[in-house]
C-alpha cells in the first residue's frame, strides 16, 4: 500500500520528544553577545533624544545604539505588492524622529550576558514628547509624518452593477461588524542569533523561520552584501502561525551587530516583548450591505471596511486587507460586488498575517450576513446558504476578482455535499430538537454554523532536489520551511510513494539557504501543494532515472521494472535479479560509464512545480453552545470542523492542523484580545491579561476530513490544510451564541466576552 | 524578563529570618516564600526588591497541624497541601474545594497559603477564606509574635496590616463544626484565572432547618474580601428558600463597591453569592 494517504508517525518527533530539539534559544556560539532592545513606552510621541551613555558605562556592556548609529540601514521592506506608495510607511530598525507604538525599538544594548543587557537597557534615557494617539481605524485618518496621513491606501475591488442590485432588491440587509485584535502567539518566542565568519566572509543567521530565502536576499541588500555571502538556518520552530519568521527590526540588528562588533550576537524575545513587538493581526470593522431577493438570493454585496494596521506597514504590505476584500465572498454566488478597504495606520503594534488572514475576519462578516439574510427573509439558515452556493457544475468558478495578485478561480468543490455530510456528522436535526427541549426548560442554548472557502498553494514556483546516495539513503532538499507542521513527514511520504522507498529512509532538509538556491518557505498553506507537487514530480523522475539505469545493469527493459522498498526488480515474479537504489547510485557515480550519458552524475534530480492559481479547500464548522445566564459565560458544548482538502497526504497531520487551528480560532472568538487604554498603552502584555484558550477551554471537538474535490491544479490533487481549522470559528460560534440569544443578530463583535453576553441577555 | 539585581538571603531559623528582615526591610527587602506572585513581578521589573529573605529553609515553617480545635498553617505550606483534606470535618473539605480554584498545578505546588494572604490580591481565594472564617494571623518580628484578626489584616488592594519587618509565620483557622455546610462559587474567564467574583458561604442550621450561624463573604470585587453582615443577618434565624437566597444575594450585590466594571461585577456578585448559598443549603 502506498504511504501516500497514510497516517504514519512523524519523522520530526524523535528529537523533540527526547528534548534534543534545537530551538532558537538552544543555539549558542563562543564569545557571543546578548542583545536587549529598549522599546518605546508611549504610543505616539516625538523622539527628542536618546542617550545611551549611562548604559555604556555599565560593566559588561559592549555597545549601545540608537537610530543615529544605524542611519545607513534602510527600513524593513515589504514583499511584492501591486499597491503603490507604501514605502514611506515602512519601519526603521530603530525609531527615528517619532515613535508610533508602545514596544517600538528605540535603542539596543549589546552585553556579555542577557541580564546585564537588560540592566543596561533600563539606564537608556529616552526623551519623548507625547502626541495624541490614534487608536481607532474607523476614525478619520490622522497625521503620519507631517507630509502624509495615516491612510496609505484604499483597497478597492468591484464587478457587476452593484447599484442596480440594490435598486432591485426585495430586502437590503446592513450590518456593522468588528473583529478584535489578536494574533499568533507561538509557544516559542522569536529569536535571532547572528554570527559573522570572517574566515569564509559569510554572515549566518540562526533561529529563522518561514521565509529564509526572501529574508536572506533582503538582509544582504540592506547590509550591502552579496546574497551568496549571507546564509539563514532553520532549527526547530515552536510555532509560526504567520507571525514568526517575517523580517523584523531585531533580525537586522543582530546581523549588523555581528558584522560591526566581530562577535556572535544572540537575541531571544521575552514574552512581554512578544505581545507588543511581534505582528498583531485581525482588527477590522466592516460596514456591509447585501441586496437580496425575496427568497434570500444574493443580488449584490457592498462592503466598506477599516483595517487597523498599527504603527507601520510590515513585510506583507497591504496583503491582509487585499485578501479580506478579494476572498470575502467565500462559497456564494454574488452577481455584483463592491468593496473599499480602508488600510489605516494607528498607534498600536504593527499588524500582518495570522493563520487564515483576512478569512477569519471575512468568514465572520459573511456568515453573520448570511444569518441576517435568513432572518430577514424568514428562511432557514441552512437553506439560505444552499440557495446561494456556487454549484458543483459551475466549477472551476472564476470570480472577476483578484487576491494575492492572482485571479480568484475556485478550482473545485461540492459545497452542498460537504454541508450535507457535516449536518449528518454533527447530528444537526437531533441537536436542534434537543436545543428546543432545553430552551423550553429554561436553558440558553444554541446552534450555529459557518461555511467557508480557504485558499492555499500560492505559486508561482517551488523546486526540490531529490538524491539517493551510495548507501540507498534518500535526501530531499527543499526551499520550503517547517514551523512544526510536519513538512518533513509529508514530503517524505510523497517522495517515498513516488520513488518506491520506505518513508523513513527520506531525510528532508528545509529552511537552509546554503543547501538550495531558491525557496519560498512556509506560509499561505502552500508547502504540501507546491513543494509536495515538486517532490512528487522529482520522485517520479528519479524512479525513471533509476529504472533506466537499472535496465542497463539488469539487461531488462526499463518499463518491466518496479521499485519497492528501495529495490529495483522486474515487475513479474518475486525472483530474478535485482539491484538496490544504492547500487544504482554507485553505477551513476562520477566517472562511471553510465553517468557519462547524463548531464550530471549521481542518482539525483531537481524538479520544479509551477502554478499560476491557488487551490481552494473549503469547509463548514458547526457549534453548539450554552450560555450561563448568571455570568454570561459561553460554553462550547460540541464542535465540528468539516474540511475538504482534496487529498490528505497524512490524515492524522491534517486533523492535527485542524485541531490546533481551531484552538486559535476559539481564542479569537471568545478570549484573545490585545487591549489598549485611551493613551495607547497596551493592557495585554502577559498571559494573565492576554487570554489564550487552554486545554480546559477546549470543547469536545469532532473533525471530518473529506476528499471529495481533489484539486485539478496539481498532480497529487492536494489543497492546503493549515488554516481551515481557524477560518470559521469566529463565524460559527457567533452564529451559535446569537441563536442562543434568540437569533436577533445581537452578536456583531469578536471576541464575544461574558460581559457582552450578559448585556445582550438583558436586552 | 530578568529581574533587576538583588541579594538573596537564606536563613535557616526564625530568629535569623527576623533579624534579616529587621536589617533589610527598611531597604525594601522582601520575604520570598513560594514566589508565585513576587518573582513574576520581579521578572517584569514591576517589583525591584534589592534584598530577598528566602524563608523556605527556615525550620518549622512547613507545619500544618490541628491543635486545640485550630488548624495552624505555617508560612511555607503550599496550596497543594490543601487539595487533600488538611483538617478534619467541613474545614478540610472547604479548603480542598477552594484550593482547586487556585491557578494551575505548577503554581499550586509552589505558592503558599500565607504568601497569598501577605500579597493580598483581591482576586485571590485564601484571603476570602481567612476573612469568612475569622482567621488569626501570627506575625513575627524581632519584637516577637503579634496576633492580628482577619478583619483587620487586609486593609485594601495589595495592602495588609503587616509591618515591613514582620513575617507572617502562621495563620490559624478554627475548625468548623461537624454540621457546618459550605458553598464556594467563583467566576473567572478561564480555568485557573484570577477570580472576577467569588463567594464563600458557611451555614449551620438547627433541627428545624433554621440558620443558626451564617458566614457569607465576597472576593474579587472589592479591594479586599469581606463578610456582609446585613446579608448574614437576613439568613440567620430563617429557613433559607430560593426567595431568601435571592434576596441575600441581591443585598450583597447592592452593598458591594466594585473596583471596576461596576454593573458587570454586581451582576456576577449576585450570581456567585446565590450559587454559594444554594450549595451551602443543598
Amino acid at each position: 500500500m502506498s504511504v501516500f494517504g497514510q497516517s504514519v508517525t512523524r519523522l520530526e518527533d524523535a528529537p523533540l520528544v527526547r528534548g534534543q530539539g534545537a530551538f532558537a534559544a538552544d543555539i549558542d556560539f563562543p564569545r557571543q553577545l546578548h542583545m536587549r532592545v529598549v522599546r518605546a513606552e508611549m504610543a505616539h510621541a516625538r523622539l527628542l533624544s536618546v542617550d545611551v551613555a549611562p548604559a555604556l558605562a555599565l560593566p559588561g556592556v559592549v555597545a549601545a545604539w540608537s537610530a543615529a548609529d544605524v542611519q545607513g540601514v534602510p527600513p524593513i521592506p515589504f514583499r511584492a505588492t501591486k499597491v503603490r506608495g507604501l514605502e514611506p510607511y515602512c519601519q526603521p530598525i530603530l525609531a527615528r524622529d517619532r515613535v508610533r507604538y508602545v514596544g517600538e525599538p528605540v535603542a539596543v544594548i549589546f552585553a556579555e550576558d542577557a541580564a546585564m543587557a537588560e540592566d543596561a537597557a533600563d539606564l537608556v534615557l529616552v526623551d519623548l514628547e507625547e502626541l495624541p494617539a490614534l487608536l481607532d481605524a474607523a476614525a478619520p485618518p490622522g497625521d503620519f509624518d507631517g507630509a502624509r496621513d495615516t491612510e496609505p491606501t484604499i483597497v478597492r475591488k468591484a464587478y457587476g452593477d452593484v447599484d442596480a442590485a440594490f435598486r432591485e432588491a426585495a430586502h437590503v440587509v446592513a450590518l456593522d461588524l468588528s473583529i478584535g485584535r489578536h494574533s499568533g502567539v507561538p509557544m516559542e518566542t522569536r529569536g535571532a542569533i547572528a554570527r559573522y565568519d570572517a574566515a569564509m566572509d559569510v554572515l549566518e543567521l540562526h533561529g529563522t523561520a518561514k521565509k529564509q530565502h526572501w529574508n536572506r536576499d533582503e538582509i544582504a541588500r540592506l547590509l550591502g552584501r552579496a546574497p551568496s555571502s549571507v546564509h539563514l538556518f532553520e532549527g526547530h520552530v515552536g510555532g509560526g502561525f504567520g507571525v514568526r519568521g517575517e523580517l523584523y527590526p531585531e533580525d537586522l540588528l543582530v546581523c549588523l551587530a555581528a558584522l560591526r562588533l566581530g562577535r556572535p550576537v544572540k537575541w531571544i524575545e521575552d514574552r512581554r516583548e512578544h505581545l507588543v513587538a511581534t505582528n498583531h493581526s485581525r482588527e477590522q470593522r466592516h460596514r456591509i450591505r447585501a441586496a437580496v431577493d425575496a427568497q434570500g438570493q444574493i443580488l449584490g454585496i457592498d462592503n466598506v471596511f477599516f483595517h487597523d494596521q498599527g504603527g507601520y506597514i510590515r513585510t506583507h504590505g497591504a496583503r491582509v486587507a487585499d485578501m479580506s476584500a478579494g476572498l470575502l465572498l467565500g462559497p456564494y454566488r454574488v452577481p455584483a460586488y463592491r468593496v473599499a478597504g480602508h488600510f489605516r495606520l494607528t498607534n498600536k503594534t504593527p499588524a500582518a498575517t495570522y493563520r487564515s488572514p483576512g478569512r477569519f475576519e471575512g468568514s465572520f462578516v459573511r456568515e453573520r450576513l448570511m444569518d441576517a439574510i435568513a432572518a430577514r427573509c424568514g428562511i432557514d439558515r441552512l437553506a439560505v446558504r444552499q440557495r446561494n452556493f456556487v454549484g458543483v457544475a459551475e466549477m472551476p468558478y472564476a470570480r472577476p476578482l483578484d487576491a494575492l495578485g492572482t485571479d480568484v478561480v475556485l478550482d473545485s468543490g461540492d459545497y452542498a455535499l460537504l454541508l450535507d455530510k457535516a449536518l449528518a456528522r454533527f447530528g444537526w436535526d437531533a441537536r436542534q430538537a434537543d436545543v428546543a427541549r432545553r430552551r423550553a426548560a429554561g436553558e440558553c442554548v444554541g446552534l450555529g454554523l459557518g461555511f467557508f472557502v480557504e485558499k492555499s498553494g500560492l505559486g508561482p514556483s517551488d523546486g526540490v532536489r531529490l538524491t539517493v546516495d551510495a548507501t540507498g539513503a534518500v535526501e530531499l532538499v527543499t526551499g520550503a520551511a517547517s514551523v512544526g507542521q510536519g513538512v518533513e513527514t509529508v514530503l517524505a511520504q510523497i517522495a517515498a510513494a513516488a520513488l518506491g522507498v520506505e518513508y523513513r529512509r527520506v531525510r528532508v532538509l528545509h529552511g537552509r539557504t546554503d543547501r538550495i538556491e531558491f525557496g519560498s518557505g512556509a506560509h499561505a498553506s502552500r508547502v504540501t501543494v507546491m513543494s509536495g507537487s515538486a517532490t512528487h514530480q522529482a520522485g517520479l523522475a528519479l524512479a525513471a532515472l533509476a529504472k533506466a539505469t537499472a535496465a542497463a545493469m539488469l539487461q531488462a527493459p526499463a518499463d518491466s521494472l518496479t521499485i519497492e522498498a528501495g529495490v529495483v526488480r522486474r515487475a513479474e515474479g518475486a525472483g530474478g535479479a535485482s539491484v538496490t537504489l544504492g547500487e544504482v547510485a554507485r553505477a551513476l557515480a562520477p566517472g562511471s560509464a553510465l553517468s557519462r550519458e547524463r548531464a550530471t552524475p549521481g542518482l539525483t534530480v531537481e524538479s520544479w512545480f509551477h502554478s499560476d492559481h491557488m487551490t481552494y479547500p473549503y469547509g463548514v464548522q458547526m457549534a453548539q453552545v450554552a450560555i450561563d445566564r448568571g455570568t454570561g459565560t459561553v460554553k462550547v458544548e460540541h464542535y465540528l470542523c468539516a474540511y475538504d482538502v482534496g487529498r490528505a497526504v497524512n490524515p492524522m497531520l491534517v486533523e492535527g492542523q485542524i485541531v490546533g487551528g481551531f484552538a486559535q480560532g476559539l481564542g479569537g472568538a471568545l478570549y484573545e484580545a490585545f487591549r489598549y487604554d485611551e493613551r495607547g498603552q497596551p493592557l495585554s502584555t502577559t498571559f494573565a491579561d492576554y487570554l489564550m484558550p487552554t486545554i480546559a477551554e477546549m470543547p469536545p471537538l469532532d473533525v471530518l476530513v473529506t476528499e471529495d474535490a481533489p484539486s485539478p491544479l496539481n498532480p497529487i490533487g492536494v489543497k492546503g490544510a493549515g488554516e481551515g481549522g481557524t477560518n470559521a470559528v469566529g463565524a460559527a460560534i457567533a452564529s451559535a451564541v446569537d441563536d442562543a440569544l434568540g437569533g436577533r443578530g445581537l452578536v456583531t463583535t469578536l471576541p464575544i466576552t461574558p460581559r457582552d453576553v450578559l448585556r445582550m441577555l438583558g436586552t | 524578563m530578568k529581574p533587576a539585581p538583588f541579594h538573596w538571603h537564606a536563613p535557616t531559623t526564625l530568629a535569623e529570618a527576623a533579624a534579616l528582615l529587621a536589617e533589610y526591610a527598611p531597604q525594601d527587602g522582601r520575604v520570598l516564600a513560594g514566589g508565585q506572585s513576587l518573582l513574576p513581578a520581579m521578572a517584569l521589573r514591576i517589583a525591584r526588591p534589592p534584598h530577598l529573605v528566602d524563608i523556605n529553609r527556615v525550620a518549622g515553617l512547613d507545619l500544618l497541624e490541628v491543635v486545640d480545635g485550630v488548624l495552624r498553617i505555617g508560612a511555607v505550606v503550599r496550596h497543594a497541601a490543601f487539595l487533600r483534606e488538611a483538617a478534619p470535618g467541613p474545614l478540610g473539605a472547604l479548603l480542598a474545594a477552594v484550593a482547586r480554584h487556585i491557578a494551575h498545578w505548577p503554581i499550586r505546588q509552589r505558592g503558599t497559603f500565607c504568601g497569598s494572604l501577605c500579597h493580598a490580591d483581591p482576586a485571590a481565594e485564601w484571603p476570602l477564606v481567612a476573612a469568612v472564617l475569622d482567621a488569626v494571623m501570627v506575625a513575627h518580628s524581632l519584637r516577637g509574635d503579634r496576633r492580628i484578626a482577619a478583619a483587620a489584616f487586609q486593609r485594601g488592594l495589595l495592602d495588609t496590616a503587616l509591618e515591613p519587618d514582620e513575617l507572617l509565620r502562621a495563620v490559624e483557622l478554627p475548625l468548623l463544626a461537624a454540621d457546618a455546610r459550605f458553598g464556594f462559587e467563583e467566576v473567572s474567564r478561564r480555568a485557573g484565572d484570577f477570580a472576577q467574583a467569588m463567594a464563600l458561604a458557611v451555614l449551620r442550621r438547627g433541627p428545624d432547618g433554621r440558620v443558626t450561624e451564617a458566614r457569607l463573604g465576597l472576593g474579587g470585587v472589592e479591594p479586599a474580601p469581606r463578610r456582609f453582615p446585613q446579608a448574614e443577618a437576613m439568613l440567620r434565624g430563617a429557613i433559607p428558600d430560593a426567595a431568601l437566597i435571592d434576596a441575600a444575594a441581591h443585598s450583597v450585590a447592592q452593598a458591594a463597591q466594585p473596583m471596576e466594571d461596576e454593573g458587570y461585577r454586581r451582576a456576577l456578585t449576585r450570581t456567585v453569592v446565590q450559587r454559594a448559598l444554594l450549595q451551602a443549603c443543598a
